[in-house]
């Protein structure tokens, strides 16, 4: 084509598009089809398709959700709309393709161009209609609708219990499938496990705490049948396993007490929905339910405050309020976010790859994809009220003396006169930006530091909640500076009236409130986002869910409600395989499929499908994670000793075949925990808000975090279990970044167990852990006389196990050592035993602190066996 | 006690005895040195995560320093002059140059504000500094300029991720993690990948240096140069360092025996942590001691005194860790977002980082490193040529521009004295040779010798690259 003739071309396109399409047809119809020969499209134009366009638009690929092997298709279009308009060549974005009209775009993006010869061709034979003579082949109309053959996807089939020839080691279900394999492997199961390491590994797995001395002792004499399942059931319903398995769902949850990103806010009510969780599991709450709640609790008739709490999982996402981002942007990121976590924790499925084309290894097309995200695209954010038993009445009776203290001060600085100015001019400025820069700044200031500033704004002030009243008086007296310099807000005595407002806040007791969505009133319309980019809208979708699963049921527009409803549908197949798998991961250290974030045709095959289906079957059937975790720990298989074998070592080294359990390390959470346990100071208090134990200073400012001060809890609370601590996304507890705690951007189905030299030097060194070795010598020394005696207590203590001779001759002869260094240098050994008790000497106390800490250091100590 | 020392008082110890479970003391052994490289989580070397691995080829750079300059300076007023800005200055550029813009908070009517400083060229390439770099521009005929550098994200946090994860939401992996992961790590008493800060914490915070979905061996470990070099680095104030020998003695003894017990290897990894840990207390603080270095040298970097002092530290601490083997050192500094006041904050920023990086570039060539070691100077963007009129008090600055911004790369293969790309008269778009971000990247890693298609880590059934789906080498400017 000559440039002379693209320039003909583009003028004429101008030209087309300001008359109406019909009109464009009409001429192609009478115009083209009079002068030119009739195109013979299976001779003329197919083999152009076939040769030049299917390897991305066919049958095997779908690039953009077009494929042009198919008429129907073909005609439909794909995810940015139709490419063939028949009739009218202009109008076709075919043509706009293959001529590179559009920018930086064309078609065939690699290879040799079409011909001129071939274009014309195209365009004639659109021209004349865009006639396709359908063969066999074109007779299947939508893309997509063949069910996927993977398994995961597959509707779940309770399979028959294998047979085996060892009945006598059999101890429910679960070991006829483990032991059935290990039988063709010609592989004996291990032994069990002795009773103590079995109280430990079933403490550690179900509450997270491992056991004391005097458990230990009484289940070691209980000689009973039940001893085991009493523990068991014991364990269960200790307040504490709430807190275990509620520590792993808010990992999938991407749980964190801050925005992340610039600034990374404090959110001061994320901790509700965590409060929630927990109660959840220790209420057993049915996975159906548990589900529905977290998925749509706002949509649920008659709802309940706790079911709205619920919906806080969709408010773990990440938040980006940097000045001068684009809400809208950020806005699409947390629907994007929400679509692929939903995804992953019940569908097992790594949608994010669809968020920019169809899923390459996946029968998820972008299509689906976003129609999965038209399901959260119209939640909005919203803080409800969500206070805790007790709290209201002590709120209430302050409320009165409260709210007459903050008007007074509020009218004593004239307050509501200069707001109401300031806010008539922040309307007029919104409405016309670019005129005075400093009230633009400011109201993107509102916008990024007030929640829903932009509505509030534009509310009359009679239609304000007190919280909406509340929160842009707040947000004017202490960014009315923007607009009248600093020096003038401080003379205004503005900048004192913010302080004073804020400590008035702290004298009112608490009502907590918690994160959560509703719905947005008017509907928002999804599309196909084009490459995954919000600016780049395609074709209309509806919320529905992918069509190589089980159907959904919907009378109209479908909801959350409904997505929640067909996730626990019993024709659903793959959540509760993904549920289960997770539930074995806890409690193996590894999941029957390996890649519990990943059930596609990308993520490992299960070690044992049947066994997978069973407990999927009947967790589908009971769906109680009480229940379910029970039957896998009463197994035989869950029993056995953990040790290496010699005879299997070499043929499974990952141990998929489970002849024997699994030691694995602790979590960062968990090695804190253990500890505190070991040294008595564990302030055992369940849920609440989070907490800030010390760590180093300036080891937040690495982070940019706008709280530079991390003011550390008083009293008990800096001694609260590890799930408690404050999780700033951009500067994180030390401890757990270094022991592998997950980002908390997406959701993480398993953790990784690292092994690292920052790993020793926080055990070793870090004051937190060296406060836990002298409050367990200070035990010790309290609870034994005799040296052996008392070395024989920490062991238990940390280990739970007694020492043999040979550790007891080591432990002995090591303590020695280090008093002899310490006598050596009595102000270091004061410095390590900083008090004076009768009968020990700092030597001698300092030795024991020293040999607490190389128990809590211990690689048996930091590893559930 | 000197690491020489430490290793004889190591070996006299009995270090396995016997061996159970199945595995021979000297396959053992083997496991505690070098082990080879994977792609695959699980057949990562699990004793020794940090044991030395060769790239794909034959690399050009071993080392790499990174000085990151957080908030963003601005190109116009540092490395790109735009004599063409002066006819505008003041004025509004019309709606057909600025209509496809996308900007943080000024509206595209903004005025233009030309740079008020004066640019000078410098060294035999001629390449052209503002007074601003007095001290860079005579390492001129070492630095490779790029000034059409261009990037997706106009907000700090996703940019910064972009530059250093190659994605602008959280939870990839660190450009310095990717370099841990693909050549472990020459010294064995030092991290891999260390990392030093001045000024203000920096954009996108510890995910900067953050493993993301890489096993946390191969975070960047955070120097710092006030209190512990390293958290939890020094001993309890009550525990020597004999004592601290004492107490690893047992548990490494009880740890052993153990491993006997079970013949769980995470054991024997377990042992080399805590011996790496010790090496590190003895290691690490040396490193900070500067007395070894002649006065001709902390002067140079301006070490000793202010406004030079922190950010000269951490040049003169990045030479001293390349010596001794640390293979991937990120200098943050910030903050240059001068969205106001523009003047006073590049003055000032520019009196703490300009001496002591073009001292870096010196010390590096002359002690024959830099060849060997790759120094790149970038922020995450770059800023307008409009400005920022601001409340009556406060002076003029410049907004976040990500269409094009200037960096530049010292060292490590790297063509010296060459300027690549050509921005229009008024510096807000590329002219000729943009470069993504990814480009950038891709080059970064083939200069270690990588092929960056190839450094992948299979996560969530897809194997991820430090470029994503992007990236092409920019042959142009290798040596």
């Amino acid at each position: 084509m000559t440039p002379r003739h693209i320039r003909g071309f583009l003028s004429w396109d101008r030209v087309a598009l300001l008359i109406s399409v019909s009109l464009g047809s009409v001429m192609g119809l009478y115009g083209a089809a009079n002068s030119t020969p009739k195109i013979n499209f299976e001779k003329e134009i197919r083999p152009i398709f076939v040769d030049r366009c299917q390897v991305c638009h066919g049958a095997q690929m779908q690039m953009n959700g077009l494929r042009l092997d198919r008429r129907d298709d073909a005609l439909r279009g794909g995810y940015a709309g139709t490419v063939i308009t028949p009739g009218n060549s202009v109008t076709s974005k075919l043509i706009h393709m293959v001529t590179g009209q559009i920018e930086d775009k064309i078609m065939p993006p690699a290879g040799k161009r079409l011909t001129e010869k071939e274009i014309d061709l195209l365009r004639t034979w659109i021209d004349q209609g865009a006639e396709w003579t359908q063969t066999a082949s074109d007779k299947a109309t939508t893309p997509h609708s063949l069910k996927s053959s993977h398994w995961a996807f597959q509707q779940l089939t309770k399979p028959a219990i294998p047979e085996v020839s060892n009945r006598f080691w059999v101890r429910n279900e679960v070991d006829q499938f483990i032991l059935s394999r290990l039988e063709q492997e010609k592989i004996r199961p291990s032994p069990e496990a002795d009773k103590v390491t079995l109280i430990r590994r079933l403490s550690l797995d179900l509450t997270g705490l491992p056991p004391t001395p005097n458990e230990v002792a009484t289940f070691v004499k209980d000689s009973s049948e039940t001893a085991y399942e009493d523990l068991v059931s014991r364990l269960l319903n200790s307040p504490h396993y709430g807190e275990q398995w509620g520590r792993h769902w808010l990992d999938l949850a991407r749980y964190g007490d801050s925005h992340g990103f610039r600034g990374d806010q404090f959110r001061p009510h994320a901790w509700r929905y965590r409060h929630w969780v927990i109660n959840s599991f220790n209420a057993d709450t049915p996975f159906d339910r548990f589900t529905t709640e977290q998925i749509a609790g706002d949509l649920i008739a008659g709802r309940k405050v706790e079911q709205w709490v619920a919906t806080g999982f969709h408010r773990n996402t990440p938040t980006n309020t940097e000045g001068g981002s684009d809400p809208e942007e950020w806005r699409f990121e947390q629907v994007v976010n929400r679509t692929n976590t939903v995804s992953t924790v019940w569908l097992g499925i790594t949608a994010g790859c669809a968020q920019c084309h169809d899923h390459k290894y996946d029968p998820l097309t972008q299509k689906e994809y976003y129609q999965l995200f038209a399901f959260f695209n119209d939640a909005e954010e919203v803080n409800i009220d969500a206070p805790l038993a007790g709290e209201r009445g002590a709120y209430l009776r302050a409320l009165p003396k409260y709210q007459a203290r903050r008007q007074r001060l509020l009218d004593e600085h004239r307050i509501p006169e200069q707001q109401a100015i300031w806010e008539e001019k922040l309307r007029h400025h919104a409405k016309n930006p670019g005129k005075e820069n400093n009230w633009d700044v400011a109201f993107d200031e509102l916008r990024t530091f007030v929640d829903l500033g932009e509505k509030i704004l534009f509310t009359p002030t009679e239609f304000r909640s007190r919280k909406w009243e509340k929160r842009i008086t707040d947000h004017f007296v202490s960014d009315y500076r923007q607009v009248v310099g600093r020096e003038k807000w401080a003379d205004m005595g503005l900048e004192k009236l913010s302080k004073e407002l804020k400590e008035l806040d702290t004298s009112l007791p608490p009502f907590s409130e918690a994160q959560a969505i509703h719905t947005e009133r008017v509907p928002r319309q999804s599309y196909v986002f084009l490459r995954g980019s919000f600016k780049d809208p395609g074709i209309e979708v509806e919320p529905n869910t992918p069509a190589w699963l089980h159907p959904m049921e919907t009378q109209q527009r479908a909801t959350r409600l409904d997505l929640a409803h067909w996730l626990v549908s019993p024709e659903n197949g793959v959540t509760p395989r993904v549920t289960v798998n997770r539930i074995w991961q806890q409690l193996f250290g590894r999941g029957i499929v390996g890649t519990s974030e990943n059930f596609g045709s990308q993520g490992e095959t299960p070690s044992h499908p049947a066994l997978l289906n069973w407990l999927a079957s009947e967790f589908r059937d009971n769906p109680s994670f009480k229940k379910m975790i029970t039957k896998i720990v009463m197994s035989a298989t869950y029993r056995q000793s953990s040790r290496m074998r010699k005879d299997v070592a070499e043929r499974d080294p990952q141990n998929l075949l489970i002849a024997r359990q699994q030691r694995f390390r602790l979590t960062a959470e968990l090695i804190r925990d253990s500890t505190l346990v070991a040294s008595g100071l564990l302030y055992p208090k369940i849920g609440g808000r989070s907490v800030r134990p010390p760590q180093p200073a300036g080891a937040l400012r690495m982070g940019s975090t706008t709280m530079s001060r991390w003011r550390v809890s008083e009293g008990r609370d800096s001694y609260r279990r590890g799930m408690y601590i404050q999780y700033q996304r951009m500067a994180p507890y030390p401890l757990l970044t270094n022991f592998d705690m997950p980002t908390g951007y997406i959701a993480a189905c398993r953790r990784e167990r690292s092994n690292t030299a920052l790993q020793a030097l926080n055990l070793l060194n870090d004051p937190v852990f060296i406060e836990a070795a002298q409050a367990l010598a200070f035990r010790a020394i309290a609870a034994e006389e005799d040296p052996t005696e008392r070395l024989r207590y920490v062991f238990k203590l940390c280990l739970a196990r007694n020492p043999d001779p040979v550790e007891i001759d080591w432990l002995e002869t090591s303590l020695q050592e280090q008093r002899m260094i310490l006598q050596s240098d009595l102000k270091r050994a004061q410095k390590l035993f900083p008090v004076e008790l009768e009968g020990i000497p700092p030597e001698d106390g300092a030795a024991w602190v020293s040999m607490s800490s190389v128990l809590l250091n211990l690689d048996e100590f930091l590893t559930r066996e | 006690m000197t690491i020489e020392q430490l290793a004889a008082i190591q070996s006299r110890r009995r270090f396995l005895k016997k061996c159970g479970a199945g595995i021979s003391t000297a396959a053992f052994a083997n496991l505690l040195s070098a082990e080879g490289y994977s792609t695959d989580s699980s057949k990562l070397p699990r004793v020794n995560p940090m044991a030395p691995r060769r790239p794909h080829f034959a690399p050009k750079a071993k080392n790499i320093i990174l000085m990151y300059q957080s908030g963003a300076p601005s190109q116009l007023d540092l490395f790109d002059p735009k004599p063409g800005l002066s006819k505008w200055n003041g004025e509004s550029l019309p709606p057909s140059l600025t209509k496809d813009l996308k900007l943080a908070f000024i509206k595209p009517n903004a005025k233009i504000m030309a740079s008020p400083y004066k640019f000078k060229r410098y060294g035999q390439s001629g390449m052209e500094f503002s007074e601003l770099v007095p001290h860079l521009g005579t390492c001129a005929d070492d630095i490779c300029m790029i000034r059409t550098m261009n990037t997706e994200a106009f907000n700090h946090d996703p940019g910064v991720l972009m530059l250093t994860t190659g994605h602008t939401q959280f939870g990839r992996p660190s450009i310095g993690s990717w370099v841990a992961y693909g050549l472990g790590s020459e010294s064995q008493n030092l991290p891999g990948f260390v990392v030093l800060g001045s000024g203000k914490g920096p954009n996108g915070g510890s995910n900067i240096w953050g493993n993301g979905f890489l096993p946390s061996a191969y975070q960047g470990t955070r120097f710092r140069t006030t209190g512990d070099p390293i958290l939890y680095l020094a001993n309890n104030e009550g525990v020597s360092r004999e004592l601290q020998r004492s107490r690893l003695d047992v548990i490494r003894k009880l740890n052993e025996k153990r491993y006997e017990e079970t013949g769980d290897l995470e054991i024997a990894a377990r042992i080399n942590s805590y011996e790496l840990a010790f090496r590190m207390q003895i290691a690490a603080p040396g490193l900070l001691d500067f007395s070894d270095e002649p006065q001709h040298i902390l002067d140079a970097y301006g070490a000793e005194k202010e406004p030079t002092q922190a950010f000269g530290t951490n040049c003169l601490l990045a030479r001293r860790m390349v010596e001794r083997g640390v293979r991937f050192v990120m200098l943050n500094h910030g903050d240059w977002d001068a969205h106001q006041k523009i003047d006073e904050n590049h003055r000032e920023n520019c009196s703490m980082v300009d001496q002591p990086a073009a001292a870096l570039i010196k010390d590096l060539k002359q002690r024959g490193l830099l060849d060997s070691t790759l120094v790149i100077w970038s922020a995450e963007f770059g800023r307008t040529p409009m400005i920022q009129l601001d409340r009556p008090d406060a002076g003029a600055g410049r907004d976040h521009h990500p269409d094009c911004y200037s960096l530049w790369l010292a060292g490590g293969g790297i063509k010296p004295g060459t300027i690549l790309g050509e921005t229009d008269d008024i510096g807000l778009k590329t002219v000729q040779d943009k470069v993504h971000v990814h480009d950038l990247q891709a080059t970064v890693l083939h200069c270690l010798g990588f092929d960056h298609e190839k450094l992948t880590f299979h996560h969530e059934g897809r194997d991820f690259r430090l470029t994503d789906v992007g990236g092409t080498v920019i042959d142009s400017i290798l040596l």
